[in-house]
């Protein structure tokens, strides 16, 4: 590959990922929905699109802008059930989805409650409007 | 930070179009260079001879730990109240939604407190992803009964 084609590359992917941000705040500005459900609904909507076949095309594409938003977590796990699947049979519908979620979830969980024990929730809301968390963190909802 | 927030939510309701528009464009640009952070990681994980499937794996784990960091440090909170969708989207925004709750929660203790509410945004996410995931698996298995 020539230095374009890396260039591209980044570019295509600062597009597309770029693009599902923008409707997931369309989404958030225009609608109820909350950060949580947004983020329910990019999963399952990558569960579905990644059993129609449509996001291996779009990674391919797109790369890492369409595997780091999380319609590409969704994505996953669809082709972790396929895969499983052909390996195992009918065992494969039980063990494929958490299996190819494994590697998210476990480094965010892991990861987390290491940050969890190092880190203290103190000096980051000291104020009394502490409670209502801003529109672009999910804790909340 | 809040009070900014507040305001910008009255703003946007007596006069749509604008702040939306500009919230949708910071959350384009910020999402945009998180992912395009993340494929300059795929080529470095990739040159140095991970498969493909590995190195998008390994930038997903990457781009987690980043976030991680930044909501342990308090950072993470600034950058999402101007991203919004921007942070969210990404895993960025599902570490964080990991996290957040997990330190918040230390005071309540380990168990009740860090280990319930870490699962508090990510359970319904994870929860929702294997249930499409077990629906899917079972359509394509039956199916391939037939084919």
């Amino acid at each position: 590959m020539e230095v374009w084609d890396y260039i591209g590359k980044v570019l295509l992917a600062f597009i597309f990922g770029g693009a599902l941000c923008a409707v997931a705040q369309i989404l958030i500005d225009k609608t109820k929905l909350t950060p949580a459900r947004i983020l329910v609904i990019y999963a399952v909507t990558g569960v579905l699109l990644g059993a129609l076949g449509v996001y291996d095309p779009l990674i391919r594409i797109f790369g890492c802008g369409a595997t780091v938003p999380l319609t590409g977590f969704g994505a996953v796990v669809a082709k972790g059930v396929r895969r499983a699947i052909e390996e195992r049979g009918a065992m494969g519908i039980l063990t494929g989805a958490l299996s190819a979620a494994a590697a998210g979830t476990g480094a965010a969980l892991c990861l987390g409650y290491l940050a969890a024990l190092i880190f203290s929730g103190k000096p980051k809301r000291s104020r009394r409007a502490g409670r209502k968390k801003s529109a672009g963190t999910p804790g909340n909802s | 930070m809040e009070n900014k927030k507040e305001y910008g939510e009255r703003v946007a309701r007596h006069s749509p179009a604008s702040p939306v528009i500009k919230n949708c464009v910071l959350a384009f640009l910020i999402g945009g260079g998180i992912c395009a952070v993340g494929q300059l990681l795929f080529f470095l994980y990739n040159m140095l001879s991970a498969s493909m499937e590995d190195a998008y794996t390994l930038v997903t784990v990457s781009l987690i730990f980043i976030a991680v960091l930044l909501t342990g440090f308090g950072i993470f909170d600034n950058i999402a109240g101007v991203a919004g969708a921007g942070t969210l989207v990404p895993v960025t925004g599902f570490a964080n939604a990991v996290v957040s709750p997990a330190i918040d929660t230390k005071a309540e203790g380990l168990v009740v407190g860090v280990g319930a509410n870490i699962f508090k945004v990510a359970g319904p996410v994870i929860l929702f992803t294997t249930l499409a995931g077990t629906l899917y698996g079972i359509i394509e298995y039956v199916m391939s009964l037939f084919v």
